[in-house]
């Protein structure tokens, strides 16, 4: 039952993610962009991750994508412009480096199980608990800083978007 | 005595205050500012010979070292002076009459733009002379004999805008590098043999080897090619006459008195190693009479007055080391002393003369200046007196001894000296009386008159100096010859001491007086009893006329000898080595680094993707290889 | 129970689709959309080995990786508006002025 979900799941968001790649709208791009990130937050359940799941949809999907969405509709572009690139030297090397790319990731990943263990072992209780002990006390340097790139990111966000510097 | 490094020091702090510190000083300070620093040396080094003079003859050898300078490996020299007779001899003689000169200069130059760069130039002068005369190793004396050549240079360019005075700087220090080349070999070969270059250690290391070694011979053969530079003998004198394009207390100073001087001290200085090659000795004495006549049969002919004075100066400087090759050293110094004397005054008359005539040097053009200038007439003749050897001035004194010295080793020697006493007197009286007797030739243009006291009384006491400095080396009265016994310590006499012939010796006396008699009385037959006579003989012998007049060719074979040879192999380098070779190595570095950016910078296109492109492509190759 | 090869394996595929669509685009937009697929790939890559191993750091990675994506969106579409403030143009061809 889990595999049929995942395998589902799996060819939902390969399709979808190169349809994002194909199409010529902008917008449609962006849409089947979120379908790809509801379908990786339903792979999230399937494995155990229920918070990162739901945090992916609502900041991924939620926040990030309609900020896309926003810009994209802000600049009301041609549809012209946003094509595949015409040049034909440029697409054959794109493809033959993904290509090789993609045999290169998928030469190593026939494996089941990995050695070592992790640092910090899941426990039964509830994912959102868990994971909150171990962030707010092992990894709380980086949460902080964390949140002073957030800071960082939004003094340069308004910068940036003004009309005159 | 612990003071005596105030007496280089003392100058140079004259050339940093007026040099460095007083750009903006006016005329009136930079004047008396050298001027006291060089009376500072004076006072100290006739404070220390005082207190020399208080010692016992045999301690009078006094070495004040103060610090290392070079030290490597088995090298070492250290920055010291050597307080011994001859030293402060040299010492006060150089201090002395550069005090007089720079009192003289500040009349003599007060209307020259360049005041304060003379004022520096003469001071660093003074300062590396009194190094020179005051060190305590071969190689600080280097210092110092370099540094005197280098302001000479700056001196008689000193009025650079001008060809001639330009070339003739140039002239100068290329042919003293010339001779300064024999005295580095000499210095390395000093060292290889006595491992050190002080010359304490050097003459007690000398005294092993056994008279006529050929190292010896060699070491002092290119010391005496160094002095040779230094002091215009044959056949390295030309620089001299030409270096008369700088200014007059200029001539006076470096080239009368003190830098031309610098060869025979050094020959002095280095007795015990001469003593020891007799080769080199019979060498020095032939070279210094052969210059000591040949410069003076140039000197008949010149219309100069201050090129006659230069010729003059190149047969003095014979005498010197013709005394010096006979073993006489001391007689070479007292000469040195007493031509530095009469000489710097009459060049000094000599400037006075030129001020007075506006600048005119030509000797055709004066004539019956004796009422007009009187003291500058009274201080030359005077001078004039005292290099023709005439009884009882300076001159006398030190010219008979070294007559007389040289009678004891060769008949020959002597002869050439006394042919080139004969010629002295007359050529110097043949300028004194077409200069300041005679017919006015002046042009009417010209309105002689006296020179101001701050240039006429250092020609008075030069003039003093020129009668009494004669009276502390009197022959034959014993115990008269005070200066002798002064330097015994350091000079040691070549040769078994001489039976006094007393007779012998007063009768040559009277010949050396005879002699210059003779010469002043020819010189008034020739230029004021019959003033036609000297261009009858001219134009009776014209051939040989000409080949004086003109120097003997000298100048002309040397260029074409030496100077063209090199300037064309100068040419031929520069056109085909470093024009083309050199310069094509370095543009052809240029233009390869060219090349290549040229055909690098096309990667960078501009383009986003191709960018990300490259980095995929890196990113690839790295996990390929990571997963080798 | 999901094996983890076959998460690998579809990270890798949506890792490459993103690769692609970065050459492949000219619009910058789409180009920043790529660049995200390529990061939620990364993120479902941490998340299977995290339950592989039975641990919690791949999620926390995830957590930041998350953040610092929000970040980079923020800034990265700040600076398309600015380029498209000056050049009127967000398609990447255009955009060649440090060119050699």
């Amino acid at each position: 039952m889990e595999e049929l979900l995942f395998y589902l799941l799996a060819i939902g968001a390969v399709i979808c993610g190169v349809l994002v790649i194909m199409k010529k709208n902008p917008v449609i791009n962006a849409l089947f962009l979120i379908v790809v990130m509801l379908c990786l937050a339903g792979i999230y359940l399937l494995l155990g991750a229920q918070f990162m799941a739901a945090i992916q949809l609502i900041v991924y999907a939620g926040a990030i994508m309609v900020l896309f969405l926003f810009v994209i509709m802000l600049l009301n572009l041609d549809q012209e412009i946003s094509g595949i690139v015409k040049g034909g030297s440029q697409k054959m090397i794109g493809f033959i480096l993904a290509a090789l790319l993609l045999g290169i990731l998928l030469s190593v990943v026939g494996v089941n199980q990995l050695p070592g263990r992790g640092l910090h072992p899941i426990d039964e209780i509830s994912n959102t608990e868990s994971l909150a002990r171990v962030l707010f006390t092992y990894f709380l340097l980086p949460f902080e800083i964390t949140s002073v790139i957030l800071l960082i990111a939004i003094i340069g966000a308004i910068v940036l978007g003004k009309k005159k510097l | 005595m612990d003071y005596i490094y105030l007496v280089p020091l003392f100058p140079l702090i004259g050339v940093i205050v007026n040099g460095l510190i007083g750009i903006k000083f006016p005329k009136k300070i930079i004047g008396p500012i050298a001027c006291l620093a060089i009376l500072g040396s004076f006072m100290v080094s006739l404070i220390t010979f005082l207190q020399v003079l208080g010692l016992p003859p045999e301690s009078r050898i006094i070495e004040k070292i103060y610090f290392p300078w070079i030290v490597a490996g088995d090298f070492a020299v250290d920055i010291g002076f050597l307080i011994d007779p001859l030293s402060l001899i040299m010492m006060l003689t150089v201090s002395g009459v550069s005090f007089i000169i720079h009192v003289y200069s500040i009349g003599y130059m007060h209307d020259d733009p360049g005041y304060r760069r003379y004022f520096v130039y003469l001071n660093l002068f003074v300062f590396f002379m009194l190094t020179l005369v005051s060190a305590n190793s071969f190689l600080l004396m280097f210092v110092g004999w370099e540094g005197v050549g280098l302001c000479s240079y700056l001196l008689i360019g000193f009025w650079y805008e001008r060809k001639a005075p330009a070339d003739a700087g140039k002239k100068a220090f290329v042919v003293n590098r010339v001779g300064d080349y024999g005295f580095l070999l000499a210095m390395f070969l000093i060292f290889i043999t006595f491992g050190s270059l002080n010359f304490l250690p050097v003459f007690e290391g000398a005294a092993q080897f056994k008279p006529g070694s050929i190292t010896i011979t060699l070491m002092t053969l290119l010391l005496f090619i160094g002095a040779c530079g230094k002091s215009a003998q044959i056949p390295l004198y030309v620089w001299l006459p030409d270096a008369m394009e700088g200014p007059t207390p200029v001539s006076a100073l470096i080239h009368a008195a003190t830098m031309v001087t610098a060869g025979v001290y050094m020959v002095a200085r280095c007795n015990p190693l001469f003593n020891l090659a007799p080769f080199s000795l019979e060498a020095v004495a032939i070279i210094g009479a052969l210059t000591a006549f040949y410069a003076a049969t140039i000197g008949l002919l010149q219309n100069d007055i201050k090129r006659v004075l230069a010729y003059s100066t190149i047969s003095q400087l014979g005498y010197m080391f013709l005394a010096c090759g006979v073993g006489a050293y001391t007689a070479g110094i007292f000469h040195l002393m007493t031509h530095a004397f009469f000489k710097a005054l009459l060049f000094l008359g000599a400037g006075s003369v030129m001020h007075a005539m506006a600048g005119e040097l030509d000797i055709r053009k004066m004539g019956a200046l004796k009422s007009k200038l009187p003291w500058t007439h009274a201080t030359f003749l005077i001078g004039t007196l005292a290099i023709a050897g005439i009884f009882p001035f300076a001159g006398f004194f030190s010219k008979d001894e070294i007559l007389w010295d040289a009678l004891q080793k060769s008949t020959i020697l002597w002869g050439i000296g006394a042919a080139g006493a004969l010629l002295t007197a007359f050529y110097m009286f043949r300028a004194v009386f077409m200069t300041f007797y005679g017919q006015s030739r002046v042009e009417h243009s010209v309105h002689p008159h006296e020179s101001p006291p701050v240039m006429t009384i250092p020609l008075i006491i030069l003039a003093v100096l020129s009668v009494i400095g004669g009276w502390v080396g009197l022959p034959i009265i014993e115990h008269g010859n005070r200066f002798k016994e002064f330097l015994s310590p350091v000079i040691h006499h070549a040769g078994a001491a001489v039976h006094h012939n007393v007779g012998l010796e007063i009768t040559m006396m009277v010949v050396s007086m005879g002699i210059a008699i003779i010469g002043i009385i020819i010189a008034y037959t020739f230029y004021l009893r019959n003033p036609g006579l000297p261009d009858q003989l001219a134009s009776r012998f014209k051939r040989l006329y000409t080949l004086v007049y003109n120097k003997y060719y000298i100048d002309e074979v040397y260029n074409a000898l030496f100077v063209q040879p090199i300037k064309e192999g100068s040419n031929l380098l520069w056109l085909s080595f470093d024009d083309k070779l050199i310069d094509g190595m370095v543009n052809g570095a240029g233009k390869v680094v060219r090349g290549i950016s040229g055909s690098i910078r096309r990667i960078q296109t501009g383009y986003l993707q191709n960018y990300a492109l490259y980095i995929l492509l890196g990113v690839v190759a790295i996990i390929f290889s990571l997963l080798r | 129970m999901i094996p983890l090869s076959h998460s690998l394996i579809l990270s890798a595929v949506l890792f490459s689709i993103g690769v692609l669509g970065v050459f492949i685009r000219r619009n910058a937009i789409v180009i920043f959309m790529c660049i995200e697929l390529m990061l939620n790939a990364v993120n479902l890559s941490f998340i299977a080995i995290s339950r592989s191993l039975n641990s919690l750091d791949g999620q926390v990675i995830v957590f930041f990786v998350m953040t610092v994506a929000a970040a980079e969106a923020a800034i990265g579409l700040a600076i398309i508006l600015a380029l498209f403030r000056n050049r009127e143009t967000v398609n990447v061809d255009e955009v060649n002025l440090m060119r050699w």
